[in-house]
């Protein structure tokens, strides 16, 4: 499927601020469920730094503003060739042993009912394969969690979100990867677009899910808000331990104040 | 307890050939010209403002560490079997980084179990699959040594990010050559104020590819709150570089710039003296301000070297520490030249069964503690600290590692009746660069308080200055 992207996250200041700086991850790379045919990265007036791969195998970009701003706007476009390879991430160049990805942050952090959510899911399924565990995991966390925008924010770690009892793909994905830990799988936050006019769900564009290390296998994708792995409807951008650690967009304003945020994000599927 | 312990002045057999000429200096030292001495060294000491904080003690943070002026000397024969261990020991430690953030050979190979390298809090995600230049993570490596008898040492742990006290074994040297000129005209002691030079050019060897010109090496600082500030000021301006602070950094494209008075200037090498937790908003610690935002960006696209590299810490983990020897066969090929101690992971239910029964012989340690904080000497406890202490053990056992309470050598030190043995311990700083490079001599610590084995600065340890006699 060919998928056009475009994005475009726009920070207006109460008043001037003395700059700002942020790390980029909006850039995809080239793997066997997803191939570039053009992107670009806007910000006017910004010092761009040259894109470079990490060891994770995503693209990172610096991007800075020295001097007084109102505001800022930084524009993705592109259009990008995706394949349905049932969520395994294959061809993707990294350089980061899988068990790395075993360690919790304070987002990821389990609380009681996560380990009983995963002792409860994985009782009976002791002869189930390793693959079959990560499944229903993700199909616990969608039954713990309905979806439900507003019962969280953007700082909520996974003890919290269970707390709550709802929340959105951020939660849906930290918390699965706190499950997928106690369960010993290797397992990350993935960043990323969801085209998802098709089944006229009504998910943001800007995209979450989990992706949980299967030995043999590799990495596999598990959307558990979708109940489901990802398919030529997703775009990757990036992995990391949480949301944060993953997060597209990472930066700092300088001197800043209030600040008002406008994300807007349109995913079409062009005819081939 | 030990029955008996190596001393290094007085050995069984008489005095050892090293001491020989400070018998007779000490014993004519009338005892108003050594006070007077002492007086006039603690005035250096605060003249030159040699300071360090000690926490959670209340009253004055900034206070003088003690110095001890009876110096503890080693030959030069002594001291070539120490530096090959400890040249040896810094070079298996660097191929260990460089090899766990790229093919993790060593783990492949199952001398070392993956999780304890890959699950552990400072294996740094952010930097695998990037290699320094030169390969080098760790660029000034601290090991702590001890001796229990004429030819034995033992490593206790190493230092691989930041370790501090150089500074201490430099100001030990200044102040002893202008209190006691004569000493340094009788004795043929090895200079070590080689060492500010030898630094600089270690950091210089290292700037990236990039860096097309003479390098432009800063020291950054957490700032004047840090217990080892002064000796951060103190090494800058040995070296002749800028101390900075995060503020006085910023990442602009794809090289970290510092402001100056004629306008930014691009950096090439940082000494930082901060953890990576704080290097960098962007990638750690979100609240860090004592960093650089957008640094590890340029550091992994190279354009800037970070001295240590982020994610060294590593390799001087306690828990890596046993391995240490293996990596010495598996990456150098060759025997190590100095041992281990001993130790029993609580991790390990069969070495957890033993500590917990042993707890009262042993000297049990948090696996990231450092300082002599949260640590436990059993045969120096009484029995109620003892017992709480392997309480904290059987709840978290994977935080723990135990070690024989070892017989640490002796030196001379000054007391009110004269001199008394003391236990000391030994740091030298090793220069990891183009070259790997120990100036001969290194910080003595000693234990002031009779009997006791914690030697650290903030459990009431002094310093000494340290000799190495020069060949004929």
């Amino acid at each position: 499927m060919i998928l056009k992207v475009f994005h475009k996250t726009r920070y207006d200041f109460a008043s001037p601020v003395a700059g700002i700086i942020q790390s980029l991850r909006l850039t995809p790379a080239k793997c066997d469920s997803q191939k570039v045919i053009n992107w670009s990265v806007d910000v006017p007036d910004a010092v761009m730094g040259e894109a470079f791969r990490d060891g994770a195998g995503d693209y990172i970009q610096t991007i800075s503003l020295r001097k007084r701003v109102e505001h800022i706007e930084i524009t993705v476009s592109g259009t990008i060739e995706t394949i349905d390879t049932a969520g395994v991430l294959r061809g993707h160049r990294e350089r980061v042993p899988p068990r790395a990805y075993l360690r919790n942050t304070v987002r990821t952090e389990p609380n009681r009912a996560i380990v009983d959510l995963v002792q409860d899911t994985l009782r009976d399924a002791a002869s189930a394969s390793a693959l079959e565990h990560a499944h229903l995991l993700a199909a616990a966390v969608s039954e713990a969690l309905p979806y439900r925008p507003g019962a969280t924010h953007a700082h909520t770690t996974a003890a919290e979100a269970m707390n709550a009892g709802a929340g959105v793909c951020q939660d849906h994905t930290q918390v699965l990867i706190s499950c997928a830990h106690l369960a010993d799988f290797p397992a990350r936050y993935v960043s990323g677009y969801l085209n998802a006019t098709e089944d006229g769900s009504a998910h943001e564009a800007s995209h979450a899910w989990a992706e949980i290390y299967i030995e043999g296998l590799g990495w596999v994708g598990f959307d558990a808000s979708n109940k489901c792995c990802p398919n030529d409807q997703y775009i990757r951008l990036g992995s990391g331990l949480d949301a944060q650690n993953a997060a597209p967009l990472r930066g700092l304003v300088l001197g800043g104040g209030a600040e008002v945020l406008d994300v807007t994000v349109v995913i079409e599927a062009q005819q081939q | 307890m030990v029955a008996s312990f190596f001393n290094e002045m007085y050995a069984s057999d008489g005095l050892r050939a090293p001491y020989q000429m400070l018998e007779g200096w000490y014993q004519n030292m009338p005892a108003e010209f050594r006070a007077l001495k002492q007086a006039e060294a603690e005035d250096l000491f605060r003249r030159y403002g040699i300071t360090f904080a000690v926490y959670g003690e209340g009253g004055d943070p900034d206070r003088l560490i003690p110095f001890d002026m009876f110096p503890r000397v080693f030959t030069a024969q002594e001291w070539r079997k120490l530096e090959r261990g400890i040249k040896q020991r810094a070079r298996a430690l660097n191929a260990f980084l460089s090899d766990v953030y790229d093919r993790g050979e060593i783990v492949r190979a199952g001398l070392i179990p993956a999780d304890l390298v890959y699950r552990n809090d400072a294996y740094e995600i952010a930097v695998a699959g990037f290699r320094p230049p030169l390969g080098i993570f760790s660029h000034i490596v601290g090991i702590d040594l001890v001796r229990t008898g004429a030819e034995q040492f033992y490593v206790l742990e190493d230092n691989c990010r930041t370790p501090s006290g150089v500074s201490y074994m430099l100001e030990n040297r200044e102040v002893m050559m202008r209190m006691f000129p004569h000493l340094f005209q009788e004795n043929r002691v090895a200079p070590v104020d080689g060492y500010a030079r030898l630094l600089k050019r270690t950091l210089a060897s290292v700037a990236p590819a990039k860096c097309d010109r003479d390098p432009c090496v800063v020291l950054l600082t957490p700032g004047h709150f840090n217990s080892a500030y002064y000796e951060h000021s103190f090494l800058a301006d040995l070296m002749g570089i800028e101390l900075v602070e995060g503020q006085d950094l910023f990442v602009e494209g794809d090289f970290c710039w510092m402001r100056t008075t004629e306008g930014p200037r691009k950096v090439d090498v940082i000494y930082r003296r901060i953890d990576d937790a704080f290097l960098d908003p962007l990638c750690f610690r979100p609240d860090s301000t004592l960093g650089v935002p957008g640094l590890m960006n340029v550091y992994r696209s190279g354009g800037v070297t970070i001295c240590s590299a982020p994610g060294a810490g590593v390799a001087d983990d306690k828990a890596i520490y046993t391995y240490v020897p293996e990596m010495v066969r598996f990456y150098l090929g060759e025997t190590p030249i100095l041992d281990n101690v001993p130790t029993w992971q609580c991790a390990k239910s069969d070495d957890l069964k033993y500590v917990l029964e042993n707890i009262g012989e042993l000297v049990v340690k948090e696996v990231h503690g450092s300082g002599g904080y949260g640590m436990l000497v059993g045969p120096a406890s009484d029995r109620a600290t003892v017992e709480a202490f392997a309480a904290k053990v059987a709840e978290n056992p994977s935080n723990y590692i135990a070690q024989p309470t070892l017989a640490l050598s002796t030196c001379p030190t000054f007391v009110d009746e004269g001199i008394a043995p003391r236990h000391v311990d030994l740091r030298p700083y090793c220069l990891v660069g183009r070259d790997v490079e120990l100036v001969p001599g290194a910080l003595t610590r000693v234990a002031l308080t009779d009997g006791s084995l914690v030697v650290n600065s903030s459990q009431g340890g002094g310093v000494k200055d340290t000799w190495v006699i020069a060949e004929e």
